[in-house]
């Protein structure tokens, strides 16, 4: 079952994976390039050139990173490809420990909620940003993302099934709204270098890739996951 | 004693396919904090553009 588990996860996180990469490679890659070249004058002159604090700070900075051009491009593609094939295991996890058999049809609604979960919920709250934009203390922000993701994962599960009594129904409904009653840590003011018009592409961009990324995970498990099946079992 | 046997198998596939889930499960998630979550600089610069596109926090 491991084995069957990984296999499938691999090569469907592999395939989404390269397809998501080269779909950033035209979409929210070159946004980011351009948002980039808003960041850099910010982050020279809110490093005071006389206090060694801070111009220690800005070194550590400035560490390793991949060039510009293919080496980002493959650095971008081999994490995304690392995301993938990280959906991949744990949407098949969900799916085994639900007692839901994996076919085409379920995997691919399985995933459209894992976008939902941890696509659109987060996003409610801490809309996908650009770099440079104002943002909020970066461990709150991540803590309510995953946070979010799992009370709206497991709220959507509890919600959808048939079998649920209306009690656990309604208690699915206060855990996908409490993230949003609570609110995510925002920045207190809400400045971004980065024109509107940008950001704004951007994160529609973002959540179309997101989606995307998404449904072709859960589209190679409920292709891969019969080929995959156990001899004896065939 | 045919039930009996079916159910003791089906209890033992279920148990392996519930242990194969939960290993899947910690793989999963640790891949996905390493490229979304992980602070060390060269993670981070590594997964950066990958982040800002599947919108977890990055700064």
């Amino acid at each position: 079952m491991l084995t069957r588990i990984l296999s499938v996860g691999l090569l469907a996180g592999l395939l989404a994976g390269l397809l998501i990469a080269a779909v950033q490679h035209v979409t929210t890659t070159p946004l980011i390039l351009v948002a980039e070249t808003y960041e850099k004058p910010a982050e020279a002159s809110a490093t005071p050139p006389h206090s060694h604090q801070g111009a220690d700070a800005h070194e550590h900075g400035e560490g390793w990173k991949p060039a510009d051009g293919m080496p980002r491009f493959f650095f971008t593609a081999i994490t995304t490809v690392a995301t993938a094939v990280g959906v991949a295991f744990v949407l098949m996890a969900a799916m085994v420990f639900a007692g839901v058999p994996i076919d085409e049809r379920r995997a691919l609604a399985w995933s459209i909620a894992g976008f939902v979960a941890c696509g659109l919920a987060p996003a409610a709250g801490l809309a996908p940003e650009l770099p440079g934009s104002a943002a909020g203390d970066l461990v709150g922000r991540q803590l309510w993302w995953v946070g979010t993701a799992i009370a709206t994962a497991i709220g959507l599960w509890a919600f959808l099934r048939a079998d649920h009594h209306p009690l656990v129904r309604l208690g699915a409904i206060v855990l996908l709204l409490a993230p949003h009653v609570i609110g995510a840590p925002h920045p207190h003011e809400l400045e971004s270098k980065v024109p509107a018009e940008v950001a704004a592409q951007f994160t529609a961009l973002s959540l179309v890739v997101q989606a995307l990324l998404w449904a072709l995970v859960g589209i190679g498990i409920g292709l891969l996951w019969p080929k995959f099946a156990p001899k004896s079992a065939g | 004693m045919a039930n009996t046997t079916a159910s003791v198998i089906r209890t033992t596939e279920r148990s392996d396919a519930l242990r194969a889930a939960g290993v899947a499960l910690l793989l999963g998630l640790g891949l996905i904090f390493l490229t979304g979550f992980a602070y060390p600089e060269v993670i981070h610069n590594a997964a950066h553009d990958t982040r800002h596109s599947l919108s977890f926090p990055c700064h």
